[in-house]
């Protein structure tokens, strides 16, 4: 039975994950950042980094769950959680539709039960296709729902990151998420369980000052963009160029705010890693 | 109380240079107050203003953004943008408070967390995200009072709070309405439109659950006459300390999460499985 169960799920994952995985029908890549082309399937080959130059593009989510989990053990939690619009804002519910029809996706962030490695956890991902991933009352509700939920079943939590910070139609709802996220990570952190969070291309606004910056351990992917304010907002403010390299994966881990930066060939087994490292935590 | 003015009109209102400051607050409302520095870490940010005083001789916690009222000031607070040094004195005078079992007191009135270089480097976002985690906790009565304007995670680091209050005149949104309008319609002249839509005002903010109260100002705004705002923001922080003072510390930890644990939830639904 088990077996007949998780066969249907890998199909699942692996339907939405290609779904995810760029269109098809082009047999070549061209890299925005070194602007050579590459082999699509060499580029699929190394999970979506340019061959060339690293460059790391930026993944939808089931395919990023599909790069991450054992097969067979994606459970998505709350899938059908509602997109909502608590302000009514004139046109927000059109744009919404419109988002949902591209990207396949109910809202900015996919949720899940599954195991990495046979460590059984919950994986959170932000999907920047939707809204640049920003917070919206339903992100911050789902990632809520997932923490809890990994609360209750003593489970480590995975979040990933990527973000271009409120859900301008939401407003003052989609900061009081901020509030809202970090307070159920307290709660969770009292439980002795580790939470691991991932900072992928790019990680803003209110995401980087809510859950993305409390991880215990907290790993990025090479060359995100990481940071409260955007460049151009401190461009303006200070009125100077800002240094290469700023607000980089490499340059917080630089200035202490990320324990490593790991690229994406090598995430699942550092996640594996860092879950055999805490398997004993939170059965007290 | 006049209920007749545009939101438009409320920003300009919160935004007028005599409005009442930190300062002024802590002069009309407290006793022997003295001042905290530093967060203990590597720095001082005046953008913040902390301390220990007396509320109707009962020692609390105070703690506001502060923008200054000389250009020489201003500049010395990043004009109210506080640092990350800010948000962690902050955070060590929350700590604090709740060691020496004091209720916290925060006033806020901030464009914003102050978006430059070094702020980055030292971790703005990681300051404002430990603000929240730990605010969430405090087992001691908390009451913020958004005083003027109260924009984005930065207003928001020093808000979480078992009561936020508001003067009637203040506005409290994700950012300004320039920045709000230049964002979704790449066009800044829409300000009093985004006003509008931004539902950033007190009336506005307690109808969505936000806030959980209104401080009535005099008519034209709390600087025509600042002795009757303190008296009303006096009574309301009485009542408001009274309340809690009732319950213990885990149940106003407790209650305060609960509170924005709530906002912005659909109608509770079965997980899927």
């Amino acid at each position: 039975m088990n077996n007949i169960f998780a066969k249907r799920r890998a199909r699942l994952l692996a339907m939405k994950a290609i779904r995810d995985h760029h269109a098809a029908g082009e047999t070549a890549v061209t890299c925005p950042k070194c602007g050579q082309m590459s082999d699509r399937k060499q580029v699929a080959q190394e999970l979506s980094v340019c061959p060339k130059c690293g460059y790391h593009f930026p993944i939808g989510a089931y395919y990023r769950l599909s790069t991450i989990l054992d097969p067979g053990t994606f459970r998505e939690l709350n899938e059908k959680y509602p997109a909502g619009d608590p302000l009514s804002f004139p046109g927000y519910h059109a744009k919404q539709e419109q988002a949902q029809r591209k990207t396949g996706l109910n809202e900015a962030v996919v949720t899940a039960a599954g195991a990495i490695g046979g460590h059984k956890c919950v994986v959170g991902v932000l999907d920047s296709r939707f809204f640049m991933g920003s917070m919206s009352a339903a992100v911050g509700e789902k990632i809520t729902l997932a923490i809890e939920y990994a609360g209750k079943n003593h489970l480590p939590l995975i979040l990933f990151a990527a973000s271009g910070g409120a859900r301008m139609q939401e407003g003052i709802l989609s900061l009081m998420q901020m509030a809202k996220t970090s307070g159920a990570l307290a709660r969770f952190a009292e439980k002795g369980l580790l939470y691991v969070s991932v900072l992928t291309d790019p990680t803003t606004g209110g995401v980087t000052a809510s859950f993305a910056s409390l991880g215990d351990i907290i790993l990025a992917e090479p060359g995100a963009l990481i940071g409260f304010a955007g460049p151009r907002v401190i461009q303006q403010t200070i009125g100077q160029t800002l240094p290469e390299g700023f607000q980089r994966a490499e340059y917080l881990e630089e200035h202490g705010f990320v324990d490593a930066v790991v690229p994406r060939i090598r995430m699942r087994e550092t996640l594996i890693q860092l879950l055999r490292l805490h398997e004993k935590g939170g059965h007290t | 109380m006049s209920n007749s003015l545009s939101a438009a009109q409320r920003v300009a209102i919160a935004r007028n240079p005599q409005r009442p400051n930190i300062s002024d607050y802590i002069d009309a409302l407290f006793t022997d107050f003295f001042e905290c520095r530093g967060d203990r870490l590597c720095g001082e940010d005046a953008g913040i203003l902390g301390g220990v005083a007396l509320f109707h001789g009962r020692p609390v916690t105070v703690i506001g953004t502060r923008k200054g009222k000389t250009l020489e000031e201003n500049l010395k607070c990043s004009f109210g943008m506080p640092n990350p040094e800010g948000y962690r004195k902050a955070r060590r005078l929350m700590r604090q408070a709740e060691k020496f079992r004091r209720p916290v007191l925060t006033f806020v009135d901030t464009s914003g967390a102050y978006p430059g270089l070094e702020a980055e480097a030292h971790g703005q976002g990681e300051a404002i995200a430990r603000n929240l985690y730990e605010m969430s906790r405090l087992t001691v009565p908390v009451i913020s009072v958004i005083t003027g304007e109260g924009n984005s995670g930065g207003a928001l680091a020093l808000a979480v709070a078992n009561r936020v209050l508001m003067l009637e005149n203040a506005v409290y949104a994700i950012l300004s309405p320039e920045g709000f309008s230049t964002i979704l319609w790449k066009d800044a002249s829409r300000h009093d439109e985004a006003c509008e839509m931004m539902k950033m005002t007190a009336p506005d903010l307690l109808a969505l659950g936000v806030i959980d109260d209104v401080i009535p100002e005099p008519d034209g705004g709390a600087h025509l006459a600042p002795a009757i705002a303190f008296r009303q923001l006096d009574r309301a922080l009485r009542h408001h300390l009274a309340e809690l003072d009732r319950e213990r510390g885990a149940a106003l930890a407790t209650a305060r999460y609960q509170k924005f644990r709530r906002m912005g939830a659909a109608a509770p639904q079965k997980e899927t499985q």
